[in-house]
């Protein structure tokens, strides 16, 4: 099937891609400012990563190569539609499930667990790109708050958290603050990936298309999780309760990943599993060297 | 004695105003609207000093500016014209030339503000003792422990029930509110503090209470206050001077005791008659 005969390369047209470009530079230029941009209808409904792809589409180009991930996986859903989508309307690209290997990649609530590279760009596709929305509904009372770099309430919000709880409770979507002055949210990664922003050697790019939203978090750039002097940031740290030790990977043992949570359909029990498959992939081929070596 | 506010000629008009807006409103025109364009002149020329730990009187019926003054001066509206100057301890503010994150600054560090409607100075959607952090928080305390030791002690210095400090204010008696609301006010330990009708609408033993907390607190704290209130039994205990406002205009100012005793316009005459 040659659709891409009847669609420009990338499907948005040249105008679209560099306006997208334009509003990607202005967001790099201003860390964590929120840039708007018009954001263009795209062949799947709002809600479903437009966002995410419109930065894909306007970035990629032919020799490039992709990798695209919907909750660490890269054959979930979303995950497998965009990256069809993307070799549909761009002929002469390459995708690719290693995180090594890819140029490009976008994702969908989470960013891998391999570090990234300063040749590598990912884009996050983000539902709610403003982290003050949880206090004030008013979005222009919001920018003033923003531009004033007053984010008291969302302190307010983790003081009342830890009143409640003895500890921040927020899993996911957790405040963070970029080069020193605006707070963003980081769309729904858990906590577990807001240390992999901090002076990452890639380019971080969040693209909110329902919103019409773009920021990003360039290279090396400080970016900081909300917290007190004494109640610091931590990531989850996977303790099993009973045992006081961490749970580890069912499938490739490794204990320093972000773990998902299954019910195992024939005992019932809960077992846990890395959520990226590159990088559990990646852990069984070592093992199996180890085992064979 | 220092000086900790000096205004001169504020004014504030809603409305599109004209050149014979002040000319042709006042006492003298028994109007506050405009006959030339509709506007109404909340306030003209008001000028008064307040000097630190002072307690400053505004009294006057519904609609005569007493509020519009402090909501100026708390930047809560913009000043048509005037000029206002805030003496910190290093600089001097001119407040109506401020751009808006001095104004923020301002407003976090150095003024308190207590309305007479909790819902306006508090967030009933936190706790109370949260409603305390937000203001430690917005002056730039980061410290969760410190900040829950102050906002208990606030609370305790208010009298408000310390095992109820992480319940909402919704729950509160309006009485409790206006505490929780002194104790915000006080967060930062403001040398300024603006009081809007605190103890209108409570019961007299809460307001008998309210206002004794509030005169143990000006004199431990030596805070300077304006407060503003249409009820002579407030000025006279707490206040010892008084701005007597109508249609928008200062009409008599003095010492509490003078202005209540022997009161010169005819309208503070009647207004202290009708009371007494």
């Amino acid at each position: 099937m040659n659709t891409s005969m009847n669609y420009n390369f990338a499907f948005l047209d040249e105008y679209a891609k560099k306006e997208v470009r334009r509003s990607i530079l202005k967001a790099i230029a201003i860390p964590g400012y929120q840039v708007p941009y018009a954001s263009r209808e795209m062949p799947m409904g709002r809600g479903f990563g437009t966002g995410g792809l419109q930065l894909t589409l306007s970035l990629i180009g032919v020799g490039d190569t992709l990798k695209v991930i919907d909750q660490g996986a890269d054959d979930s859903v979303n995950a497998v539609n965009m990256r069809h989508f993307v070799e549909k309307v761009c002929p002469g690209i390459d995708t690719t499930t290693h995180t090594a290997d890819a140029d490009l990649i976008q994702s969908r609530h989470r960013i891998p667990e391999l570090a990234l590279t300063e040749k590598q760009i990912i884009a996050l596709q983000v539902p709610y790109p403003d982290a003050l929305v949880v206090v004030e509904s008013s979005e222009e009372k919001r920018k003033i708050m923003h531009g004033e770099a007053d984010y008291s309430r969302l302190l307010v919000k983790l003081y009342e958290d830890i009143v409640k709880f003895d500890e921040i409770t927020v899993s996911h979507r957790y405040p963070t603050r970029i080069n020193g002055h605006y707070v963003i949210d980081p769309s729904p990664i858990p906590r577990w990936d807001v240390p992999k922003m901090h002076m990452s050697a890639a380019l971080i790019l969040l693209g909110a298309g329902r919103e019409k939203k773009i920021y990003a978090v360039p290279p090396y750039t400080v970016a900081e999780p909300l917290a007190f002097e004494d109640v610091v940031f931590r990531v989850e740290d996977f303790t099993d309760r009973a045992t006081g030790e961490r749970r580890t990977c069912a499938r490739c043992g490794s204990d320093c990943s972000f773990l998902d949570e299954f019910i195992d359909s024939h005992s019932g029990e809960k077992i846990y599993q890395c959520s990226d498959t590159d990088y559990c992939d990646s852990q069984l081929a070592l093992r199996g060297e180890d085992a064979h070596g | 004695m220092d000086k900790i506010l000096e205004v001169r000629g504020l004014s504030k008009v809603f409305g599109k105003g004209c050149s014979q807006c002040f000319a042709s409103t006042g006492p003298e025109f028994d109007t506050n609207i405009c006959p030339h364009c509709g506007s109404v002149v909340a306030a003209h020329d008001l000028s008064f000093d307040l000097y630190k730990g002072e307690i400053l009187g505004i009294m006057g019926e519904s609609g005569s500016g007493k509020s519009t003054a402090v909501k100026n001066l708390y930047f809560d509206q913009m000043s048509t014209c005037g000029e206002a100057i805030f003496f910190d301890d290093d600089r001097q503010w001119d407040l109506f030339k401020l751009n808006a994150a001095e104004r923020r600054w301002l407003r976090n560090h150095r003024y308190g503000m207590v309305y007479q409607n909790p819902n306006l100075g508090l967030n009933f959607g936190i706790s109370s003792g949260g409603n305390i952090a937000e203001r430690l928080l917005m002056s730039g305390l980061a410290h969760y422990g410190q900040i829950r030791e102050r906002a208990r002690e606030l609370l305790q210095r208010t009298e408000v029930m310390i095992e109820r400090m992480d319940e909402k204010p919704g729950s509160f008696s309006g009485g409790m509110q206006q505490r929780v609301q002194i104790a915000k006010a006080l967060a930062t330990q403001p040398p300024l503090l603006y009081l809007d009708e605190v103890t209108t609408g409570l019961d007299l033993s809460v307001q008998a209470a309210i206002l004794d907390l509030i005169l143990e607190i000006q004199r431990e704290l030596n805070t300077a206050m304006i407060v503003v209130t249409h009820d002579l039994g407030v000025v006279r205990l707490l206040s010892s001077r008084v701005l007597v406002m109508k249609y928008g205009r200062v009409i008599e100012s003095g010492l509490t005791d003078q202005i209540l005793e022997d009161p010169q316009h005819p309208y503070t005459q009647r207004l202290v008659a009708s009371a007494l």
